[in-house]
């Protein structure tokens, strides 16, 4: 066991409890804080499965960001589905006996990275060149996108350029996975996407990356129009009619 | 008054996304409530001491109450697709009108003081300390929000800038710094029971003077009943609708409409508001005991069914929000939705071949719709999605013979606030609303231009005071805004009116 092995192992796993905990906190939050009034941003559907597919409408094409502004959806959508299909891709490295899909997509999964990166320079571009999009950036608006990027492109090193051993790395997580601690290799492009991959993983709920939860719980997007025939008493507003 | 000078934004002919102009519009405040009206809604009649603090805590409580505002607060991701959406920022360039921009005013003080990230590296996330300059750009730019909602339909996340504005409105309120217009508003229709503090005898006036004023034109003694215990029907309606033009003729719509349907209908003087300035500032409290009115009206008058008159605002609440803030409303009639709207109420009687119509009345006009925002966008008409945008047209069509649309991206959800709404249409900030009336001027100007267009229908008591305020500012007639029940009060042919042809004549000529 090398001192490399378990600082990564030890990172991986702070990470993921932070993760873990940091996200189930915010949903909990979400879920907890009552919407004492109807406001879904109409037309609205007027039943469950309406919203349902407004919703899925919203996070898979997203739908809204279409109408508004076609430079930021292109580059939002490649990178999000760009991003779906390398995370799939990565699945195979906690699997000891990969689903068929996950091996079928393998080759897709490995361009669609190209998408990934394309998209957030894109987005990195508005933010530099819209002035209006600039007025509004902070510092961690940029360094969020160059994390990204700079996580793709890692990743991309070693797929692309210069390879790792990547059979260790599967051993390394499947081991996390049962509490043990295998190898991992000592390749920097590794180490340097790894060392990424769990930051963005600590900031995750800490940061604005918020909104893939947050936009499951959006009451002008989540909630059917029907305040006529139904009353929607908050606990808290149940109160005033004592 | 404000009389800074400015100058009237141009119209286009294609929109234009002006370049940011930063600080331009920080001069535009409304004037600040007094002590006597603040107190009088249960907020503290000036700054308080401590007031850094308990704006925090203001601010905490609403985020517990509140699921909207915590999560607003924490999603946006500054992606910019709503910066170019806002009506006050097309019209003024001002940075600070972008609804992401609007809401980083609250949210870089949450960040500050309630988050980790905001904590420990403010700098990073774009994090500030609540100042005096914070409170001071709050009190700008949330009252340069008219909660239009355009930016929601936009934003990836459904973002709804009016809740922001609202909590934002409240907080300010909670430490002694509210807005006059609209505290002193609430506080009159919460003890006289209207906004302009008509009290039932001027009421009893004005709709004797309709009544005599209908029958002269008409022939037929259509009522205008007031505190009639035992009618059908409770007409809400904005106080507007009592006297000012075009708001009145609308009024004698409705009551020509209901008196051609053949109910018995009435107003109540203890609830002779449709409007409820409560929402404007966000307080639940506030918007509550308004609409408890309604249901005391609708319970000391036995009515079996609440229509509310033509109005944006009015309508949002009444439709999103009554039920629930003042029901359940099992005492009424559960054939009929409560409440509803005018226009589902014409409409329906149209739907049934109910109502005559003689188009050819409004041939001296062509004429445009505009959407107000809290209908197209905060409610609905009818059982389907949509309807809001669909019925008033279908009513328009029916009584008049030439309608044009403006250009499809300034209409239905998309379209423009008319610049006035949201606790904004007061004197104290008419540069703000001459400017941010921009857009929907310029869509006007297209239709006028292209296709002869003469006049524009709304439904919104806000909306047509606002327009008849700026059409002027931008070349136009201020006579162009018309109510769509005044298209329908000019079309309708009462199956009852004396139709001898003598009769017509003398009609004819004292027209002329
Ligand atoms: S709600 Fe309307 S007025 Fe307010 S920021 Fe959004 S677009 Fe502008
Ligand atoms: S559109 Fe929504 S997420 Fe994007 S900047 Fe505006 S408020 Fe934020």
């Amino acid at each position: 066991m090398s001192a490399l092995s378990v600082t990564y192992a030890i990172l991986f796993y702070a990470a993921t409890l932070l993760l873990v905990v940091g996200l189930v906190r915010k949903i909990a939050l979400y879920a907890r804080t009552p919407a004492p009034l109807k406001i879904p941003t109409t037309p609205a559907p007027v039943s469950r499965s309406g919203v349902v597919m407004r919703m899925v409408h919203e996070v898979v094409l997203f739908t809204s960001l279409f109408k508004a502004t076609k430079w930021t959806w292109l580059f939002g959508w490649l990178f999000h589905l760009g991003l779906l299909l390398v995370l799939l891709r990565h699945l195979r490295y906690f699997q000891a006996d990969t689903w068929f899909w996950v091996d079928l997509i393998q080759p897709f999964g490995k361009y669609a990275s190209f998408a990934m990166i394309i998209g957030l320079l894109g987005l990195f571009a508005r933010r530099i060149f819209v002035d209006r999009v600039r007025y509004i950036s902070s510092p961690s608006d940029y360094l969020m996108l160059l994390l990204l990027i700079a996580i793709g492109v890692s990743g991309m090193m070693m797929t692309f350029v210069a390879h790792t051993d990547i059979v260790m790395v599967k051993a390394f997580f499947l081991g996390l996975l049962r509490f043990t601690i295998e190898p991992l290799p000592g390749d920097a492009f590794l180490l340097v996407h790894l060392t990424l991959v769990a930051l963005l993983m600590i900031i995750f709920p800490i940061s604005k990356l918020l909104h893939a939860p947050g936009v499951f719980f959006s009451p002008s997007r989540n909630q059917v129009d029907n305040p006529r025939e139904k009353r929607h008493l908050a606990p808290w507003a149940a109160e005033l009619e004592k | 008054m404000n009389v800074a000078d400015f100058d009237t934004p141009e119209l286009h002919e294609y929109p234009l996304i002006p370049k940011l102009k930063e600080g331009v519009m920080a001069h535009s405040k409304p004037y600040v409530a007094k002590p006597q009206f603040q107190e009088a809604l249960g907020f503290p009649g000036e700054l308080v001491d401590n007031w850094e603090e308990k704006a925090l805590e203001k601010l905490d409580d609403l985020r517990g109450r509140y699921r909207s505002l915590q999560v607003y607060l924490d999603s946006c991701v500054k992606c910019g697709a709503c910066t170019d959406k806002c009506h006050y920022y097309l019209g003024t360039s001002d940075p600070k009108n972008m609804p992401v921009a609007r809401q980083d005013l609250l949210r870089q003080v949450y960040r500050r003081y309630r988050t980790f990230a905001g904590k420990y590296f403010p700098k990073l996330v774009g994090a500030k300390d609540l100042t005096r300059d914070v409170l001071d750009d709050w009190y700008s730019y949330f009252h340069q929000c008219s909660q239009c909602r355009r930016c929601s339909v936009y934003c990836p996340y459904g973002i709804d800038t009016a809740e922001i504005s609202m909590a934002a409105r409240e907080i300010m309120d909670s430490i002694g710094v509210g807005q006059k217009y609209c505290n002193e508003i609430i506080g009159k229709a919460g003890t006289i029971g209207n906004n302009l503090g008509l009290p039932e005898p001027a009421l009893a006036d004005t709709l004797e003077g309709l009544e005599e004023e209908v029958e002269e034109d008409t022939g037929v003694p259509v009522k205008f009943p007031l505190d009639q215990k035992g009618a059908e029907i409770l007409l809400v309606t904005p106080s507007a609708d009592f006297f000012a033009e075009p708001h009145v003729d609308g009024l004698i719509g409705y009551a020509k409409v209901f008196h051609e349907a053949g109910v018995s209908w009435t107003m109540s003087s203890y609830a002779s508001e449709a409007a409820n300035f409560g929402m404007f500032i966000g307080s639940y409290e506030n918007m509550r005991d308004l609409s408890m009115r309604v249901r005391k009206a609708a319970l000391d008058l036995g009515v079996k069914r609440i229509v509310f008159g033509e109005c944006g605002h009015a309508w949002r609440v009444a439709y999103s929000f009554l039920n629930t803030l003042a029901g359940p409303f099992d005492f009424l009639d559960p054939n009929y939705p409560v409440p509803q709207h005018i226009c589902e109420f014409t409409y329906d009687l149209i739907q049934k071949n109910k109502l005559k119509f003689d188009k050819s009345e409004n041939d001296h006009m062509t004429l445009t719709f505009h959407d107000s925002c809290n209908v197209a966008r905060a409610s609905r008409m009818g059982d389907k999605p949509g309807g809001q945008f669909d019925i008033p047209r279908a009513i328009i069509r029916a009584v008049c013979n030439n309608y044009v649309d403006m250009p499809a991206d300034y209409i239905k959800e998309a379209t423009f606030c008319c610049g006035g709404g949201g606790g904004l249409l007061t004197d104290d900030l008419m540069e703000l609303r001459v400017k941010g009336a921009q857009p929907r001027m310029e869509a006007y100007k297209r239709v006028v231009d292209d296709n002869g267009v003469t006049n524009v229908a709304a439904i919104c008591a806000i909306c047509k005071s606002q327009f008849t305020k700026v059409l002027p500012y931008y070349g136009f007639g201020m006579t162009d805004i018309v109510s769509v029940h005044q298209l329908v009060s000019e079309a309708l042919i009462l199956s009852d009116a004396p139709s001898d042809e003598e009769d017509e004549a003398t009609e004819t000529e004292s027209e002329a």
